[in-house]
């Protein structure tokens, strides 16, 4: 049925192919790079005027008068982040142990979804949710209990609603790093005597923790980039955050509210994406060591 | 002391996971009981009229309806380009160097937060001098979700068992004939997952279009006009003073949460359907 001729442009049309799969390979790391050179060019003016220290670590910000000084920023999405992170990684771990170790299939199958869900609820809706009432059970409850004023739009609401955000990212590469642990091993631990958790604990936990490690990385890189759930959240004041009750201001809540209606000074602008250029810097920075350190995972075979 | 020990951090464990699968709940439940009171029939089948904002007569379709257009043309876009992306990197490079490379660049590039690659458009907007536009908004939104994509049809395709690769070569099929009629149809299920999931992250996302996407109060006629979405119509009007139009934002809430709420559950249904013509 296949003619001569036929089987010819078959060969040609997969040869074709093999160049034309390459393009939007070519395309995604050209983007890529693109987006580093915009960075860098648009940012560029704003080195000229003004030393790198002075940019990092100078609190005053006026851009009016031409003063970037990005403490303020810098410091907002540290707070947040590390609060954030610091609420979820114990709770992540935790629940990634039991559903990889402890719970019954039925509970996995269950939780599993849930946690799927969870990763794809708009962030919009997290800051809502957020509004409606972490910000309100702040103000009015945990504040006046610490004895401080809060207007409940501050450092805890971000750091909280963060947290939520990062649940599924953390748990879900812990869980498939456990999974990774091979069974021999929890075996050879459990005929030696070892209680079960003894088992999880010395054998299974530290076996994955190198993966562990990158699944926090990267719920670390997650939480430092999202705007919009704590740019609704976290009051947007540019100061220095002295106590979780204060409001901050974190870089891309600054981007995110700024860029695109300060034009009419240039160098604001150069200074907005110099903040872009911090945020995508650390961004790849944090991707390419928990990939390194997930690679390294995978080839030992866990 | 062993067994206190045991029991003490599997009660942890417990409270752990009932704190992750309960803010879940708590989110859908905040959102669904402040939400409902505003949410009427008029919200979904209007666009706003004179006074909408101060809290008169009105609804959303405008962002509905641009959300809908803005993720189903960025999905397209990026289909077009990560499908062949996932071909390459699972039948043309092989076990090279190359792939190794593609997939880190990938992994990075999923990485990038959405707000980045908005402000990466818009500053190729001022470039070339295009205003905020439908057109833009689904570009901004593919940039974001190609990667993701790219990423997930690779993890899929990477699942298909070399034996039936093997088989169909052995039929006589050239490369490009394998992975388009054996690999690609045997992947299916995860790449109709892949693509509901990648759709309902263009359609969810506000920090990548909120410089490129503009806002109206009409449903776009054409790839040149400004275009509202869900996410930012829920931001803009929760910003107003008036208790009536946050009232609709919570009320957006819940229709945005709908739209992803049915998303995942068509695609589980769609994978189990589709999971019949995939060889075990």
């Amino acid at each position: 049925m296949v003619r001569q001729k036929g089987i010819i442009s078959r060969r040609y049309r997969d040869l074709i192919a093999e160049r034309a799969v390459l393009i939007p390979a070519i395309l995604v790391s050209v983007i890529l790079i693109a987006m580093v050179i915009v960075f860098l060019d648009k940012a560029s003016p704003i080195f000229i005027t003004q030393p790198i220290t002075t940019l990092l670590f100078s609190s005053s910000w006026h851009p009016l008068s031409g003063q970037f000084g990005f403490f303020p920023f810098i410091s907002g999405t540290v707070w947040v982040t590390l609060l954030a992170m610091g609420i979820t990684i114990p709770i992540s771990i935790l629940s990634a142990v039991y559903l990889a170790e402890y719970a019954h299939r039925r509970v996995r199958g269950v939780a599993q979804p849930l946690i799927d869900l969870l990763a794809g609820i708009p962030s919009v809706v997290f800051g809502l949710f957020g509004i409606l009432l972490i910000v309100p059970l702040i103000k009015e409850q945990i504040a006046p209990l610490a004895g401080v004023n809060s207007s409940g739009y501050c450092v805890l609401a971000g750091g909280l609603v963060l947290a939520i955000m990062v649940f599924p990212i953390v748990i879900s590469i812990s869980y498939e790093v456990i999974r990774a642990v091979p069974t021999e091993m929890r075996e050879a631990a459990l005929a030696l005597g070892a209680t079960r958790w003894e088992t999880v604990k010395f054998v299974v936990l530290r076996k994955a923790l190198t993966g562990i490690i990158a699944a926090i990385i990267l719920g670390f890189s997650r939480a430092f980039g999202e705007t919009m759930a704590v740019l609704m959240v976290v009051g947007n004041v540019p100061i220095v955050p002295q106590s979780v009750f204060d409001p901050a201001y974190p870089i891309p809540a600054l981007i995110a509210n700024n860029y695109g209606e300060m034009m009419s000074i240039p160098a604001y602008d150069s200074a907005l994406m110099f903040a872009a250029l911090i945020l995508f810097v650390i961004v790849v920075a944090f991707n390419i060591l928990a990939r390194i350190v997930l690679v390294r995972v995978y080839r030992k075979g866990v | 002391m062993r067994r206190i020990e045991e029991a003490v951090f599997k009660a942890l464990m417990v409270i752990s996971l009932f704190i992750v699968l309960g803010s879940l709940l708590a989110v859908i439940l905040v959102v669904v009981i402040r939400g409902a009171p505003a949410l009427t029939l008029s919200m979904v089948t209007q666009v706003p009229q004179g006074g909408f904002y101060l809290g008169k007569e009105g609804g959303i379709l405008n962002a509905i309806i641009g959300s809908l257009y803005v993720a189903t043309g960025a999905t397209l876009i990026a289909i077009v380009i990560a499908l062949p992306f996932a071909w390459y990197l699972n039948q043309y490079a092989g076990k090279s160097r190359f792939a190794d490379i593609f997939r880190a660049i990938l992994d990075i590039a999923t990485g990038v937060p959405s707000l980045l690659y908005g402000a990466f458009a818009f500053s190729i907007m001022l470039a070339i001098g295009a205003k905020t536009s439908l057109l833009w908004g689904i570009l901004t939104i593919a940039l974001f979700i190609t990667p993701l994509l790219a990423r997930s049809f690779d993890e899929v395709i990477q699942t298909v068992p070399f034996k039936l690769k093997e088989a169909s070569f052995a039929l006589g099929a050239t490369r490009l004939e394998t992975v388009l009629y054996v690999v690609s149809r045997q992947a299916l299920p995860g790449i109709l997952t892949g693509i509901l999931l990648a759709f309902g992250r263009g359609i969810g996302d506000a920090a990548s279009i909120l410089f490129t996407a503009g806002y109206t109060d009409s449903i776009p006629t054409s790839l040149g006009d400004p275009v509202a979405t869900l996410p930012l119509a829920i931001f803009f009007q929760l910003g107003s003073p008036i208790p009536a139009v946050q009232a609709r934002a919570y009320a957006s809430g819940i229709i945005l949460l709908a739209i992803v709420l049915i998303l995942s559950v068509v695609s589980r249904v769609l994978t189990k359907r589709y999971m019949k013509y995939v060889i075990k």
